[in-house]
């Protein structure tokens, strides 16, 4: 396990172990629903729905049996904040989920941890069993004769697109994990049919501090929109790589500051799905309002070949489209093709336009999240940076 | 394969049936843990396992072609995955990849002659801030350099 010594004001401050789950347990559904609202807490993984209304919805639902689902599946590039919460705050995200189950009215909660992390395993298997012990998991927990829960890990075996929640649920129930069309949403029609919550780590990491101080006090951190802290995995060109947390708002250059990065030309915001942000837009902040993002940050100096990086994002989802829909499929591996005739110089610029608008195809007529949000970099890189690309000997010019 | 060890791979596969349940969402963990073991899954087990969940065998192959963790032709003891993502990318790992495939004697995607490594790139493993890393088996290695890599790997036995 690694140490912990982070400080943060929200999901790093003081936390004491099963806090959450004792005082969740002391009032009603509808007081942690209330909280919950009021903290506006939205989703973590990048989407930003309000976790409130998604909790609301199955908590109202009538059905046999409902589930929690915990999204460990990060597989975004540049993302390794859930890798932290799970090694050294498992008591946060785990209790999060018992508090969703006893809220929506589940029993059976599951975490889907992606194959890279079979690591951790384990160490989390451990965790789980202490909690057992000590009677936060299980029967009856801590008295309440009308509260049985209880979690199991599932592993992904290494397919980016199961962190989309609908073909993350399909994996979960031994299919090839391919997105199924939405509506109906996870939350009517989920695991086996069934009502089902899929939070982020980071979302389920938050609610036991909601819980036990409030969600006015989670409010007061962040923005209007963007309320509480948000933890960002900063890899790249930069003095402290690792995971910070800051409050909502934060600008691009402050958080440039604080991790030591120098001589900055571009940050890639929300990993490979995201968006390029030149030097000109550092002052823009990161917030839903602004730069909405699931945490990722990588950091590009002088130095780098902006087309070298934007070759490797391509090539990615390339490999990680899953295939089922023709946009996706086909799509990327045309914008590939695209990003390797400017590095051979062999391009004419109307073609390139034209992939731009296949690009925009792209992000309308793809099927899930991957597709429509694969072309991003494809645009925002060969927009912003285009000086360098293409003024010079294709695309060899800025390095 | 022998009659014996035919036999075998059955009694395995039946054992896992009855710990993960005899239901179609059993199907990943199960071959999961027959990947572990053997780290492929013979098409002898593919069948078994269909058999033994009611399925077809086709649906389990189409699963297993799916996720890239899980292979129908053998693959060596150990399977070596270096990230390949931007992070990892621009801290190093060509220079690691290279200084691999040399001591092996093998390119990324095959596998060496005594059936002891595979290697295979992978997408972001999360070590983004501790790159180049690799992962081995279950086992996770980062801040790698060319001689750290080699090293790690010539350790194992």
């Amino acid at each position: 396990m690694e140490n912990k010594k982070r400080k943060g004001d929200v999901l790093f401050s003081k936390y004491n172990r099963g806090e959450g789950i004792k005082k969740a347990l002391s009032i009603t559904r509808e007081d942690i629903l209330f909280e919950l609202r009021d903290s506006k807490l939205k989703g973590r993984g990048g989407a930003g729905f309000p976790t409130a209304t998604k909790w609301t919805i199955v908590a109202a639902a009538i059905a046999d049996q409902k589930y929690v689902i915990c999204n460990a599946d990060e597989g975004e590039p540049g993302t390794f904040k859930d890798r932290v919460l799970l090694l050294e705050y498992p008591e946060l995200v785990f209790e999060g989920m018992v508090i969703a189950g006893y809220t929506i009215g589940a029993t059976k909660g599951i975490v889907y941890l992606r194959g890279e992390y079979e690591y951790m395993l384990n160490s989390l298997e451990d965790y789980l069993d202490s909690m057992r012990r000590d009677n936060l998991l299980g029967k009856n927990i801590l008295g309440n004769s009308k509260f049985d829960f209880d979690i199991m890990i599932r592993l992904g075996s290494g397919a980016y697109v199961c962190g989309e929640e609908t073909a993350l649920i399909e994996s979960l129930e031994g299919n090839r994990g391919e997105a199924r069309n939405r509506p109906p949403y996870p939350v009517n029609t989920g695991y086996f049919g069934m009502p089902t919550v899929v939070n982020n780590v980071e979302t389920l990491a938050s609610i036991p501090h909601i819980i036990t101080k409030g969600g006015e006090w989670y409010r007061k951190h962040g923005t209007d929109k963007s309320s509480g802290s948000k933890l960002f995995s900063v890899s790249g060109d930069c003095l402290r790589p690792g995971v910070y947390e800051l409050p909502w708002g934060t600008t691009i250059s402050e958080l440039l500051k604080i991790v030591g990065a120098k001589d900055t030309k571009a940050v890639q915001v929300g990993g490979a799905s995201g968006i390029c942000i030149p030097k000109s837009q550092f002052d823009r902040s990161l917030a839903y309002e602004d730069v909405a993002t699931g945490g990722s940050i990588m950091i590009f100096n002088e130095n780098r070949n902006m087309l070298h990086v934007l070759k490797n994002f391509m090539e990615f989802f390339v490999e990680e489209s899953c295939g089922q829909c023709t946009p996706c499929r086909i799509g990327n591996v045309k914008l590939l093709e695209g990003v390797e005739m400017i590095e051979k110089g062999e391009y004419k610029f109307s073609y390139i336009n034209q992939l731009k608008g296949l690009g925009k195809t792209m992000q309308v007529a793809s099927k899930c999240g991957l597709g429509q949000s694969s072309p991003n970099a494809f645009i925002s890189i060969l927009e912003n940076f285009k000086e360098e690309i293409f003024n010079g000997n294709g695309g060899g010019n800025g390095k | 394969m022998l009659v014996m060890e035919k036999n075998a791979m059955t009694e395995e596969i039946e054992l896992l049936v009855s710990k993960y349940g005899q239901s179609r969402s059993s199907l990943i963990p199960i071959l999961q843990d027959i990947q572990r073991k053997h780290k492929y899954i013979p098409d002898f087990a593919q069948q078994e396992v269909a058999r033994l969940l009611d399925i077809h065998p086709v649906e389990v192959f189409s699963v297993i072609s799916f996720y890239s963790f899980l292979n129908s032709s053998p693959q060596g003891k150990y399977i070596v995955r270096l990230c390949q993502t931007i992070s990892c990318d621009m801290q190093g790992k060509a220079a690691v990849a290279k200084a691999i495939e040399r001591e092996l004697g093998i390119k990324f995607g095959e596998t060496s002659r005594d059936n002891k490594f595979t290697l295979e790139f992978a997408n972001c493993v999360g070590m983004c801030d501790q790159g180049p890393a690799m992962i081995v088996n279950e086992r996770v290695y980062s801040k790698l350099t060319p001689e750290k890599a080699v090293q790690i790997l010539n350790e194992l036995k």
